[in-house]
């Protein structure tokens, strides 16, 4: 009996199965919410989410207390970065690419050699790394004009490519096809939840536990300023601080898809879930009609009630 | 005033034994070589008036990091800290407006603050300790619930205080600043609890719940505790934010969360748990505040000014840690 339940337990089907009655609650609040038109722009929403909640995914996997909280501050800066790269023209998108991905993996970079090398807890090294962004933020936006997106990003972002998805969700989708492969099937992966789940026997066995720590924020660096590009064709002109929400959103789109935060097991694909769970929840918040105030505390109740559906900590035993 | 456990820590010398008595040696440093350098910088900066002017402008910041540093001692985290103290701060503007602002009427306001401020860290102690939620995310979403019942009180920021309330916060009795009365008064509130039970148990909690629990620790109602002493410091904190601002203001504690997680760290305790002072905090905070003034006194370029601060408290941060893990290694 518990046996032909415990399908219930996995976090990949509880998100799933919360997602389709949030959609029908969704319809049934204001019809047409459920509509293939809504549920592809929630997609493209969940999509930056879910780019930016890969790297944070990643991080988290590697235990001792992995967190990123810089990559808000990274989704703007690179945002930024690819606006002046690009400056609305097409042939600027490729060197935009390629500065956006080194302004990720330059932060991310520090980020891991902070938490490594001189051995300071990933919540503080990445809480002030954060604090250096959102301060450079305010250098770069002075006097000099934030960017506009080249005409084939936004495309890219928001009109159909493919079996009328645009390029954003198949980006998305390669994403995470590559992390479940990478996480399932390569020694990479197998390191990652190695030193996730115990540093020092990982040591032991000869995991690169620094590196690979070093690689884990670099990545997620990476990710955010991806997500950064992305962002700039959603929105058409990058603005300051637009990555900000991303931060904690990120982290609950992980826990949400079935990652605790001690690291070490979980995956990538309930995080997916996990974020489309988030924006989902967030739309039908805006739909309904009351007050900001009553939204947010509606908003706060729910995510509390949504965790009480995941990995709870284990009660003490004598 | 420390609570170090100093067992198990016994038979090293010199610099580490002295960093177990004084985990906030390290900041005390930080905190004298800025204050050199903002009177090189700006020798007003020293004066009296200058001083005064800090402590109460960062007076809400040391209650912050206070209110976080008895949390983390159980190595436990609380994101709502700020939205507590919005929370507080326009409750007791709304309150303190429908009772005609008179002397009566601050003090009734205040003993509702201060229970606002309980209850918050209260509902945080259940859903992390009693649900065992990760403190992290769910004092985060309690911070989003906070955040809308402040914006249902006041949903727009600028109702004013009554003139009494921030005159005397701003004031002087006996020609000595109300707020160093206050901080007297923090000193005193500090002294005893560290020598009380809970502070005792917190930290038992945080070097390991397993152990703490196996030996008869109540875990789950000590945890609660730390975190309504937390909601308690942090209503404090937005008395202190109502008299400097003289306002109420739903978003005005917001930017001031994760500052307090900075000021634990500084201040010398560990994340982890275990280990800690809140005076080590108290010290962060100003430390903070400095850094602030000091960016402002070298003539910074207005637009640099945020990135410049954010440098420095990320090399403070840096600074701290390792020289506290040198000693205690």
């Amino acid at each position: 009996m518990s046996q032909a339940l415990s399908f219930l337990r996995n976090p990949l089907v509880v998100a799933l199965a919360l997602i389709v009655a949030l959609l029908v609650l969704g319809n049934a609040l204001s019809p047409g919410f459920a509509s293939g038109q809504q549920i592809l722009r929630l997609l493209i929403v969940a999509a930056l989410l879910g780019i930016v909640a890969a790297g944070q995914n990643l991080v988290i996997l590697g235990g001792r207390e992995g967190i990123d909280l810089s990559v808000g501050g990274v989704v703007s800066l690179s945002a930024i970065v690819a606006g002046n790269a690009m400056n609305g023209l097409d042939a600027g998108i490729p060197a935009a690419i390629l500065a956006c991905v080194a302004t990720g993996a330059f932060f991310g970079l520090l980020n891991g050699l902070g938490v490594t090398l001189l051995r300071i807890p990933p919540l503080v090294m990445t809480l002030g790394m954060l604090g250096v962004l959102q301060g450079l933020l305010v250098v770069i936006r002075q006097g000099v004009p934030s960017g506009r997106a080249a005409p084939a990003l936004s495309e890219f972002v928001t009109r159909p490519f493919l079996l009328g998805l645009p390029g954003i969700i198949w980006l998305w989708i390669a994403i995470g096809l590559l992390m479940a492969f990478i996480l399932n099937r390569t020694v990479l992966g197998h390191r990652i939840y190695a030193i996730g789940s115990n540093e020092h026997a990982a040591f032991m066995a000869g995991v690169p536990v620094r590196r690979m720590r070093v690689l884990l924020f670099v990545l997620s660096g990476v990710f955010s300023a991806i997500a950064g590009f992305c962002l700039l064709g959603y929105s058409g002109s990058s603005f300051a601080n637009v990555g900000e929400q991303y931060m904690l959103a990120s982290i609950i789109a992980v826990v949400l898809g079935g990652t605790p935060l001690s690291g070490g097991k979980g995956g990538y694909t309930g995080t997916m879930a996990g974020a489309v769970l988030l924006v989902i929840l967030q739309s039908i918040l805006t739909t309904i009609n009351i007050e900001e105030s009553g939204r947010q505390m509606v908003f706060g109740a729910t995510l509390l009630l949504l965790m009480l559906f995941y990995g709870r900590g284990r009660g003490l035993r004598a | 005033m420390t609570a170090t456990p100093s067992i198990a820590r016994e038979g090293r010398g010199g610099f580490g034994a002295l960093l177990d008595r004084f985990p906030f040696l390290p900041a005390i440093v930080i905190l004298i070589v800025l204050l050199v350098l903002n009177g090189l910088f700006e020798p007003n900066s020293l004066s009296f008036r200058s001083l005064t002017g800090l402590v109460r402008t960062y007076m809400a910041l040391m209650l912050l990091a206070v209110a976080q540093t008895y949390v983390v001692y159980a190595a436990d985290i609380d994101l709502s800290v700020g939205a507590i103290a919005s929370l507080v701060n326009v409750t007791i503007i709304v309150l303190m407006q429908h009772l005609g602002g008179g002397g009566l009427s601050v003090v009734a306001a205040l003993g509702v603050g201060v229970l606002v401020g309980l209850a918050c860290g209260l509902v945080n102690g259940f859903v992390v300790a009693a649900l065992r939620l990760q403190a992290i995310v769910a004092t985060f979403a309690t911070s989003i619930f906070f955040t809308g019942l402040a914006l249902t009180i006041l949903p727009v920021a600028g109702m004013p205080a009554p003139t009494a309330f921030w005159r005397t916060y701003g004031g002087s009795f006996f020609g000595i600043p109300f707020v160093f009365y206050c901080v007297a008064v923090l000193a005193v509130l500090l002294y005893l609890l560290a020598r009380s039970r809970l502070a005792t148990q917190l930290l038992a909690v945080g070097d390991g719940q397993q152990a703490a629990f196996q030996s008869g620790l109540p875990v789950t109602a000590i945890r609660i505790g730390g975190y309504a002493l937390c909601g308690v410091f942090a209503a404090l904190a937005a008395f202190c934010i109502t008299g400097d601002t003289a306002s109420g203001d739903p978003l005005v504690g917001a930017k001031m969360t994760l500052f307090s997680v900075a000021a634990v760290v500084l201040g010398g305790s560990a994340l982890s748990g275990g280990f800690g002072t809140v005076v080590g905090s108290v010290i962060a905070a100003l430390i903070i505040g400095l850094i602030n003034a000091l960016v402002f006194f070298a003539g910074t370029p207005s637009h640099w000014q945020n990135f410049v601060q954010g440098l420095a408290i990320l090399a403070a941060l840096m600074v701290g840690i390792l020289v506290s893990r040198r000693g205690r290694a």
